[in-house]
């Protein structure tokens, strides 16, 4: 059985190519898909940690954190969708103005 | 080595490789795919750490709903790739830094056996309880009655949902809620504005209608 540190570890790794993605791209929905990775890695740490301590309260959290990454996926390609629309791109670096 | 130990290797080595193939792709379909391939290999790990139900729901929401609402937008704004456009930030060399410092932070801070991993008691993830009243006669003749809980293992999903039904019930009604006011906000914020006077001006909708008047009177006529 992999130990819980092993968990964190790989938790851990997820977690910083998330930021380093979510830093370092340019494509807007590239930087969506690193926010689920590091939505992701914390998931892992919480089930780690939900069977480290025997405790189902840790598996009830990752399903709420699932929730929210949906409605956080949903909202956010929303406003990519319209940001193309009025500035026909998705670059982070191209959205500097307050008023489109 | 136990088979279980190899298992996470391979599966975390894969996870980890995708997951960096995820931000270095050019094209955002292949980052959307092996985005895929990372949550599949998350949802391997979660089984074995006997979290059966969060693993379907993994496979469910994640590979199956956000996947699919991902590769619809990566294919419905359609951006053109130029061959020698850049795809890195201005800060990358930043970014990187940070990550890698991030990095060392983390792998620093866990200590390797501090956590005893022997004492975990995997049953505790797979019953549900209930509460029942026990009349106790104590020594000297009174009677007590107590709520002794009682242990019933059934599966982790009834423990998940007994969990979330019972001690959990208003963070769920609150989720419920989020999820019904993200999908007003995302319905809202994604639809095409196009107001009554711009329907009047717009050449496309004025052709439309006068090619409809036409086909109206053709068939009025014949």
């Amino acid at each position: 059985m992999p130990s819980t540190e092993s968990y964190l570890m790989l938790s851990g790794t997820l977690f910083t190519v998330g930021l380093i993605g979510v830093i370092i791209r340019r494509n807007m929905i590239t930087v969506l898909m690193a926010i689920e990775l590091m939505l992701n890695a914390v998931n892992i740490n919480l089930i780690a940690f939900s069977h480290r301590m025997s405790s189902i309260d840790g598996q009830v959290f990752t399903v709420f954190v699932i929730t929210v990454a949906a409605g956080e996926a949903a909202v956010g390609l929303a406003i990519i969708i319209q940001l193309y629309r009025l500035k026909s791109t998705v670059n982070v670096d191209d959205a500097h103005e307050l008023e489109g | 080595m136990s088979p279980a130990l190899i298992v996470f290797f391979i599966i975390g080595t894969v996870a980890v490789a995708s997951s960096i193939l995820v931000i270095g792709m050019r094209n955002p379909v292949h980052s959307a795919l092996f985005l895929l391939l990372t949550f599949l290999c998350v949802a391997v790990l979660f089984v074995m750490k006997a979290a059966e139900f969060v693993a379907a729901v993994q496979v469910l929401v994640y590979a199956g709903g956000i996947m699919v609402l991902f590769l619809f937008v990566v294919m419905l704004i359609n951006v053109r790739h130029l061959p020698d456009e850049r795809v890195l930030s201005r800060s990358w060399k930043g970014g990187v830094l940070v990550g890698l410092a991030l990095f060392v932070l983390f792998t620093t801070m866990v200590r390797p056996g501090a956590y005893h991993d022997a004492v975990n008691n995997e049953q505790a993830l797979r019953s549900t309880y209930t509460y029942r009243h026990h009349t106790v006669r104590q020594p000297d003749g009174t009677v007590v009655r107590r709520l002794v809980r009682h242990a019933t293992v059934v599966g982790n999903s009834e423990a998940v949902g007994m969990a979330l039904y019972r001690e959990y019930l208003v963070p769920f009604e609150v989720a419920s809620l989020f999820l019904l006011v993200a999908m007003i906000g995302a319905i809202v914020i994604g639809k095409r504005e196009l107001s009554a006077l711009e329907e009047e001006t717009n050449p496309d909708f004025i052709l439309d209608k006068v090619e409809t008047e036409k086909e109206v009177k053709e068939a009025m006529s014949a």
